[in-house]
């Protein structure tokens, strides 16, 4: 019973408590309708993707903390290469970034791998270096997005043979993001590299022993993490217009996503699914937080409480598990 | 050390090398400080004169102060990414309060929301075990999140910076910056409480292994709570020092200190991983760094490609640490 709770119990708990939250928006604000999600959506798109990043490298034991550096660079390359250009040019940017997010998430590998020294140095370097290219590509915030890319995000899908009010409830945000996710992550999963990630996080010698090659599994794991990061960042070029090199809050925000979302820190365990609730149950606390008239600068430290909090138990968790 | 083997046979030089590397990693470290010197006087020849160097001292000050926060954390197997905010916050809030207050209160009331984060810091590492990376990073976040609300509550109030602190920051003595008034009691600590107290002993022992530290009765979380509070508060003096420095006050104020902190105490031969290092060579380190960003600005390089560089050394210099220590 606790072993089906931990499992599958987890992410229902989560989609329960993101319904809760629905109610309570609706109570404080008897306004908020589909707009308002549409909003929401478009604000969780560029954390979604930070939070798949981490969830990847996580489940696989390690941790990637130039997450949001990588989405900075991503975005500020995006909008410079789109500044001025036709739109036609754009379809070339958006396959360029992706590539782009993913060499150099293998190079953080890579270098993981090489070097031996532990993951969360090296990404710590990797933060810095990023974050020092993206000023490069931009010294500040600039660039632009083409008219397709952000009529992407914005509005709803037009579905056929629905009323209305039905489809206003389906933001296009919405839907990119559940299909970059799943382009992605379902074959990756399926495949034997999915099932080698979950061997490597759960027992590195266990899984070096029964002849998963660890190297180049953990090296994927984290040019997948940059691919998703480059996701992240184009989704904030998208919804900005423009390209920023100093990168959000998204590092602690998606480390705080995963593990409330019910994956270990440590690895091993866990899916994307509740990760990617965890993103919308967080941001709409956020969103509560505004509608009860809150000074945005109290959200911040409110949300940053939460998400020291969520860490602080998922940690303590964490050694419990270690413990029995 | 094993004088036999050297005697034996003639050790290839890399080895050599790598082994005085380990041994005295002082040696290098200030011929590197003293080739950067060079370096900088051949590009710009007589740039290094007594003001010069009164000059760069006075601006590795602070930075050896925070970097010597991050030192302590290192040796524990730590890293505190809020320093920078702490420094910030406590310049900030004293240029805030001492319109309305003495300097001496204005000062005591900027070092508490430091110890505070730090007293955050060591209870959610210490008890909670939280990696010290996230948890510092998260109330890094929380306190510039405060600054921001202070800040609008103190938006009439103005800011001023006390004489005395401009004084300590900026001043000279016959050439000499009176901020080593500060720094020479501070460093004379923090190296006394490293080298020659049970508490500096603890910190080494936890970082070397910290499940043979618990085993042997070291109350882990109380020595991670004391040391994250003396780093909160020691960020909070640099802080005033900073400010005192910089005379203007603003909620990026220590921002820039941040990644030179982490690469100053990695330079000065600081294992990130912990129980191996010490405070003098992050003095050194603290020195190099100042001295190489001088050169930079020379050169002109964009903060972009500085940052990068510094990404760059933390990765080489712990990489090349790791091979050291392998090695023996």
């Amino acid at each position: 019973m606790t072993r089906f709770l931990r499992r599958r119990g987890w992410v229902a708990g989560l989609f329960v408590l993101l319904a809760l939250l629905f109610v309570a928006t609706k109570i404080i604000q008897p306004g908020y309708g589909a707009g308002d999600f549409a909003s929401l959506s478009r604000a969780v798109l560029p954390y979604a993707f930070a939070v798949a990043a981490q969830t990847v490298v996580v489940i696989a034991g390690g941790i990637d903390l130039s997450v949001a550096a990588m989405m900075a660079l991503t975005s500020v390359t995006a909008a410079a290469m789109m500044n001025g250009a036709s739109p036609e040019f754009a379809l070339f940017v958006v396959p360029f970034v992706l590539l782009l997010g993913f060499v150099l998430g293998a190079i953080n590998g890579i270098l993981i791998i090489v070097t031996r020294v532990p993951d969360i140095v090296v990404t710590l370097a990797t933060l810095f270096i990023l974050q020092g290219a993206a000023l490069l590509v931009l010294n500040a915030p600039g660039g632009s997005a083409a008219e397709w890319l952000k009529a992407m995000v914005v509005g709803t899908v037009p579905l056929p043979l629905l009323p209305e009010a039905v489809t206003a409830w389906f933001p296009k945000a919405l839907l990119l993001l559940v299909v970059c996710l799943g382009i992605v992550w379902i074959p990756l999963k399926r495949s034997k590299l999915g099932l080698s990630l979950y061997a490597i996080g759960s027992s590195e010698l266990a899984a070096f022993r029964s002849g998963v090659p660890v190297a180049r599994t953990r090296i994927l794991a984290y040019a997948f993490s940059g691919l998703f990061g480059a996701m992240g960042g184009l989704a904030l070029t998208m919804s900005t217009g423009i390209g920023a090199p100093i990168p959000g809050p998204y590092l602690l925000a998606s480390v705080a996503a995963v593990v409330l979302g019910g994956v270990t820190l440590g690895g091993g365990r866990g899916g994307l699914v509740g990760p990617i609730v965890a993103v919308f149950v967080l941001r709409l606390v956020r969103t509560d937080l505004t509608l009860m008239a809150l000074d945005p600068n109290v959200t911040t430290i409110i949300e940053g409480v939460i998400m020291v909090v969520v860490v602080m138990l998922g940690a303590f968790l964490a050694m419990k598990g270690r413990r029995s | 050390m094993s004088n036999s083997l050297t005697a034996d046979a003639p050790v290839p030089f890399g080895r050599r090398l790598r082994r005085l590397m380990s041994d005295r990693p002082l040696i290098p470290l200030i011929l590197l400080l003293v080739l950067l010197v060079v370096v900088l006087q051949i590009l710009r020849p007589g740039i290094v004169n007594e003001r010069w160097i009164a000059n760069t001292i006075k601006f590795a000050i602070p930075l050896a102060i925070l970097a010597g926060c991050q030192t302590m954390a290192m040796l524990t197997g730590g890293i505190d990414l809020s320093v920078s905010t702490s420094a910030t916050m406590a310049a900030f809030i004293m240029a805030t309060q001492v319109v309305n207050h003495d300097p001496s209160v204005a000062i005591a009331i900027a070092l508490v929301p430091p110890v505070l984060i730090g007293l955050a810091n060591g209870i959610g590492i210490g008890v909670f075990r939280v990696h010290p990376l996230i948890m510092t990073l998260g109330t890094s976040l929380i306190g510039s999140g405060f600054l921001q609300v202070y800040q609008r509550t103190v938006i009439a109030t103005g800011t001023s910076v006390p004489p005395g602190l401009a004084w300590l920051g900026t001043g000279l003595t016959y050439g000499v910056p009176n901020a080593l008034l500060l720094f020479v009691p501070v460093a004379g600590f923090i190296l006394f409480l490293l080298n020659r107290t049970g508490f500096g002993r603890l910190l080494y022992a936890v970082g070397d292994n910290e499940r043979a530290a618990r085993l042997a009765g070291v109350a882990y979380w109380q020595v991670i709570t004391a040391l994250y509070v003396l780093s909160g508060l020691l960020s909070g003096i640099a802080g005033l020092l900073y400010v005192g420095l910089i005379k203007a006050p603003s909620l990026s104020l220590a921002d820039p200190l941040m990644l030179p902190s982490v690469a100053a105490a990695v330079i000065g031969g600081t294992s990130i991983f912990g129980g191996r290092g010490g405070y003098t060579g992050t003095i050194v380190g603290a020195l190099i760094l100042t001295v190489l960003t001088t050169l930079l600005t020379i050169l002109q390089m964009p903060e972009g490609a500085r940052r990068i560089l510094f990404g760059l050394i933390v990765l080489l210099v712990t990489a090349a640490y790791l091979r050291i220590i392998e090695d023996r």
